[in-house]
């Protein structure tokens, strides 16, 4: 409160010292009979003045701010591509800072310089058509040069994977990311978001995952925070119960839109195929940390489950969006290792990360994923501890429970 | 032909608007005349423009002192949206988002366009009017309404609308992924679609004011730069602006009639939709083909009318009027193939980004000439540092600086690692932060005296701009920093950076301190131009008539506004609108209705 007090009083205050300040400088303008239109000399002079020393202020800040806080930042580039990467971004930085230095001291300079001067006149001069011209080729060759530099590394780095690559996908939603490593076979398994269930977060499409989807569309979940198809029905169609219009409206959507999901399920069941079951089973889930080898060639997928994000590796120099509906990829080459980055930043807390670039909800600047890289060694042996997606899923989903222990369950939950 | 008609129509017109005393409705409030309706354009963006800087102020506190308490922001925000006096993160997306929406379309296109488009369009061309009056009244009201009901999504429950001035769907089109996508989004969309509307009209009637219109002797080639860039900016407006109410129809369908435009395959909040066979990247597609003209939308009236005003403050011909007409032309075309730059990296095909690439460097080169034409008609002028020329300067000033970090993004390569960082904020700050609200303040001292008869105190003006433009820089130099070293933007907090890379926090932290002290400065100095700005409307010296000695045909008409802007026969023009200190000419400007000499040759 007093604080909206004392600001207030400031503000009022600040204005009527300003009042009278205009009021005071347009009594001595009149007795000076000068008019708001004709700029003294003096003032003329004086902007000009700041002009200059303007320019200066300008030059040394950025000087300054160049030499303390200047590509330090994310550090040495961590992937092969990144190198290269940081080579052009030199070069372009290079270019237009010099561009930058030239055309705004021409600009201070001659606001400074040609102030006017009395019984100097302007020097009528409406065009000239070689001057124009060479300020129209020597950027345009400039730019020619940019563009193919740029395009070069641009083709590299969108460039397919070699086949060597490991295939690795990185799943992202509201606010987190997890790894899926293609395994043995170095094939991902392919997916299908319906198929999502607690157990099967990634939605990977196996005869198994299947059928416990379908299970669960149609009579609920274990702990019975999904309501399946049967439940619903039950619910609805029992004279005993009675729902306020919202609820039952929303319950009857719900039971809609579940009836049309299962129909796609199971028309998905029909047309499966068991044999591409391997490709998903031999796949590692990992949501801690994205355990990656150094100077081993890594091809990317990224999904998203509810908004688009945005994988970014600020330190490989690598960024695309994951987008609903669509799988897109990239791919690099991690030639430093965790440890190696920690002594080149001198700080023995450093981490690489992923971080999600792109808005998506409240705790967007939440959503990261610490990035290891490892010796070839060290993270074979990590890669053994870790259990495949078959021994996680079906020692989980193996005791099929009861439907009706299930609507049990659920009745109490929903009570 | 068509001038000698709308001469008729003029004298018509003057006529029956002789006999009858305007009401005080029909004057100030229903107007149909072009000069009251670019005020009312001015004062409705003023306010708008304040609320979006005092809303950038609060999330910038969070920034520099993330969960820290403060007075300020409860004082605006209370205990719902910031509790305590700590921001939620929620209303920091909805303060980030309105900010933009609201600086772009209020205050750059609505503001800067709409203002100074009525206000000089007839005047310039000598014309008695606007071609329509009706839709140009009709033109300000809906932007007027869609100013209101966007202004009043900040008041609803669940906070206005949260996904960033882009509203990239599926955050826009799912109330469960975040609360702004409900009601407010849905405000956010109504509201741009009335603006779409005004902005629509408002351009179709300039563009036809421009060919129409113009007096006697005043052929497309003698036109003040200033018209020529309003004329190709409604042209963008016309054939863009339409393209963003498709977007935000098809947006609205997905929200509310359960089609699949932008949405497939999306599990939210442990609810599994059954949106399928859409795509993300259409909505993208089709936001930035408005998006990115739009950029140009908002930066070719400032353009022009540093164009006019350092040609008049410099005593000296615009240097390559003809280059800086094809400048604007080229910068027009090429603004429309060119949005894909803002896609690199959303999963577009990389051979469609490497085209981008190629056409939006090729934007660099109108943009150098111009600047180039800036510089040279400064060369060896006699100038007059009026508050108006110094912003005009700073205009310049900061193009260069950020049309040069532009010619980074735009190479696909490198913008892989800096695409939405802080980089690109900076970036485009400086552009349209910057240049086109410098662009605007120019205009508002330089066209003041014609506004509103009277003038606004210049050294006052003279506070004003310095505190501004040590500020903005101050502000946004800085802020490129923080983005090389890879700050992602719309996070509410860096400190997440202690996590795993202590000194690059550090760094975020003292930078974002430095900025926000920079911000609130700058925003200060604001007050000292409201102060002049409204103070000199009422307590003003009175105007002359042509108070900076310029040759084009407003300064030719009374200070005192009348319906038809000319109280007889509408002037004839001679000549090109540049002829300042012309050698062989007693004074250093000839007024574009004072025909040639003997033997004189037009420039």
């Amino acid at each position: 409160m007093s604080f909206k007090l004392v600001t207030l009083v400031v503000i009022v205050l600040g204005a009527v010292a300003i009042a009278q300040l205009v009021r005071l400088y347009e009594h001595s303008s009149k007795l000076r009979n000068r008019r708001e239109e004709d700029i003294p000399n003096r003032d003329n002079k004086l902007n000009a003045n700041m002009m200059l020393t303007f320019m200066i202020l300008l030059f040394g800040g950025f000087i300054w701010l160049m030499s303390t806080y200047g590509f330090t930042g994310r550090g040495e580039a961590a992937s092969e591509h990144g190198k290269t990467y940081d080579w052009l971004l030199d070069v372009n930085f290079l270019l237009i800072v010099i561009v930058f230095f030239i055309t705004n001291f021409l600009l201070f300079f001659f606001s400074f310089k040609y102030v006017r001067k009395p019984g100097v006149k302007a020097y009528f001069y409406p065009h000239n058509n070689k001057l124009e011209l060479i300020w129209t080729v020597v950027p345009a060759i400039v730019l020619a040069f940019i563009i193919i530099l740029g395009l070069k590394t641009w083709n590299n780095i969108t460039s397919d994977a070699n086949k060597e690559a490991i295939r690795v996908e990185l799943f992202s939603e509201q606010f987190k990311w997890t790894a899926r490593y293609a395994g043995n076979d170095n094939k991902l398994g392919y997916f299908d978001y319906k198929l999502t269930t607690d157990k099967n977060q990634l939605a990977l499409l196996t005869t198994a995952t299947l059928d416990s989807a379908i299970r669960i569309m149609e009579v609920g979940s274990h702990d019975g925070t999904i309501l399946g198809i049967k439940l619903l029905e039950e619910k609805l169609n029992n004279p005993k119960n009675i729902f306020i219009p919202k609820d039952r409206v929303k319950m009857e959507a719900d039971l809609d839109r579940k009836t049309r999901l299962l129909r796609l399920l199971y028309q998905m069941k029909y047309r499966h195929n068991s044999n591409v079951d391997a490709r998903a089973y031999d796949d590692v889930i990992e949501a801690d940390t994205l355990h990656l080898m150094k100077n081993q060639d890594y091809e990317f997928n990224f999904r998203a489950k509810d908004v688009i994000h945005s994988a970014y590796f600020p330190h490989f120099r690598a960024q695309i969006n994951a987008v609903p509906g669509l799988t897109t990829r990239f791919k690099f080459k991690p030639t430093i290792s965790t440890s190696e980055m920690k002594q080149k930043m001198n700080n023995p807390d450093f981490n690489f990360v992923l971080m999600c670039n792109k808005i998506c909800g409240g705790a967007h600047y939440k959503m990261k994923m610490i990035v290891v890289v490892d010796s070839p060694s060290s993270y074979k042996k990590w890669f053994k501890t870790k259990k495949t997606f078959k021994d996680e899923f079906l020692a989980v989903s193996a005791p099929a429970p009861a439907a009706e222990a299930t609507a049990d369950t659920l009745v109490v939950a929903v009570n | 032909m068509a001038a000698l008609a709308h001469e008729a129509h003029g004298h018509h017109d003057a006529h029956s608007h002789d006999h009858h005393e305007e009401g005080f409705v029909s004057k100030y409030i229903f107007s149909q005349d072009h000069k009251m309706i670019g005020k009312q354009f001015l004062m409705t963006a003023v306010f708008m423009g304040v609320v979006a800087m005092l809303l950038s102020i609060l999330f910038r506190i969070q920034l520099a002192w993330p969960g820290e308490s403060s007075d300020f922001l409860s004082m605006f925000l209370g205990e719902t949206w910031a509790p305590g006096g700590v921001l939620k993160e929620n209303m920091y997306l909805g303060l980030v988002t309105i900010h933009g929406t609201i600086m772009v379309f209020f205050l750059l296109t609505g503001g800067l366009s709409g203002t100074f488009s009525n206000m000089l369009i007839p005047l310039q061309l000598g014309a008695r009017d606007m071609a329509s009056g009706f839709l140009n009244m009709l033109s300000y009201w809906m932007f007027f309404l869609s100013s209101v009901i966007m202004l009043s999504s900040l008041f609803i429950e669940t906070g206005p609308a949260m996904a960033g001035w882009t509203i990239y769907p599926p955050l826009s089109a799912l109330p469960q992924a975040i609360e702004g996508s409900g009601l407010g989004m849905t405000l956010w969309l109504f509201s741009m679609t009335i603006f779409i509307a005004s902005s629509l009209i408002g351009s179709l009637n300039y563009i036809v004011t421009v060919l129409n219109l113009r007096t006697k002797g005043m052929t497309m080639t003698r036109m003040p730069l200033t018209i020529w860039a309003f004329f190709v900016t409604a042209v963008l407006g016309v054939l863009s602006f339409p393209v963003l109410l498709s977007a935000a129809l098809l947006l609205m369908m997905d929200r509310l009639a359960g089609t699949s435009f932008y949405l497939s395959d999306i599990i939210v909040n442990g609810e599994m939709l059954e949106n399928h066979g859409g795509s993300p990247l259409l909505y993208q597609h089709l936001f930035w083909f408005l998006g990115h003209p739009e950029v140009y939308i908002v930066l070719l009236p400032a353009l022009g009318l540093s164009s006019e005003i350092i040609s008049t403050n410099s005593r000296k011909p615009i240097f390559g009027y003809r280059a800086m007409i094809g400048s604007i032309l080229a910068i027009g075309f090429l603004s429309f193939i060119v949005w894909g730059h803002h896609m690199f990296v959303t999963g577009m095909n990389p051979f469609l980004g490497s085209v981008f690439v190629f056409t939006t460097l090729l934007i660099a080169i109108p943009s150098a000439v111009k600047v180039f034409n800036y510089i040279t008609t400064l060369w060896r002028g006699s100038l007059v540092l009026t508050p108006a020329m110094l912003f005009a300067i700073g205009l310049v000033s900061t193009f260069i600086t950020g049309g040069v970090t532009g010619i980074i993004l735009a190479d696909s390569a490198l913008d892989i690692a800096i695409h939405d960082t802080y980089f690109v904020v900076a970036h485009f700050h400086v552009v349209m932060g910057m240049s086109a609200v410098f662009g605007m303040f120019a205009g508002v001292y330089h066209w003041f005296p014609k506004m509103y008869g009277k003038m606004m105190n210049t050294r006052l003006g003279y506070v004003h701009f310095w505190i501004t433009i040590i500020g903005a820089y101050g502000v946004f130099f800085p802020m490129h920093f923080v983005g090389l070293a890879g700050a992602p933007r719309r996070y509410y907090d860096y400190s997440v950076y202690n996590e795993f890379d202590k000194p690059a926090a550090d760094m975020m932290m003292d930078l974002n301190v430095i900025i926000t002290i920079f911000a609130i400065v700058a925003a200060l100095g604001q007050l000292v131009f409201l102060f002049n700005f409204f103070y000199s409307i009422f307590r003003g010296p009175k105007a002359v008539q042509n108070p900076w000695r310029s040759n084009t045909l407003e300064w030719t008409t009374p200070v005192e506004h009348i319906h038809g802007n000319w109280p007889g026969a509408l002037p004839v023009v001679h000549r090109w609108p540049y002829d300042y200190s012309k050698p062989g000419a007693e004074e250093d400007f000839i007024s574009q209705i004072v025909p040639l000499a003997e033997g004189e040759e037009e420039h």
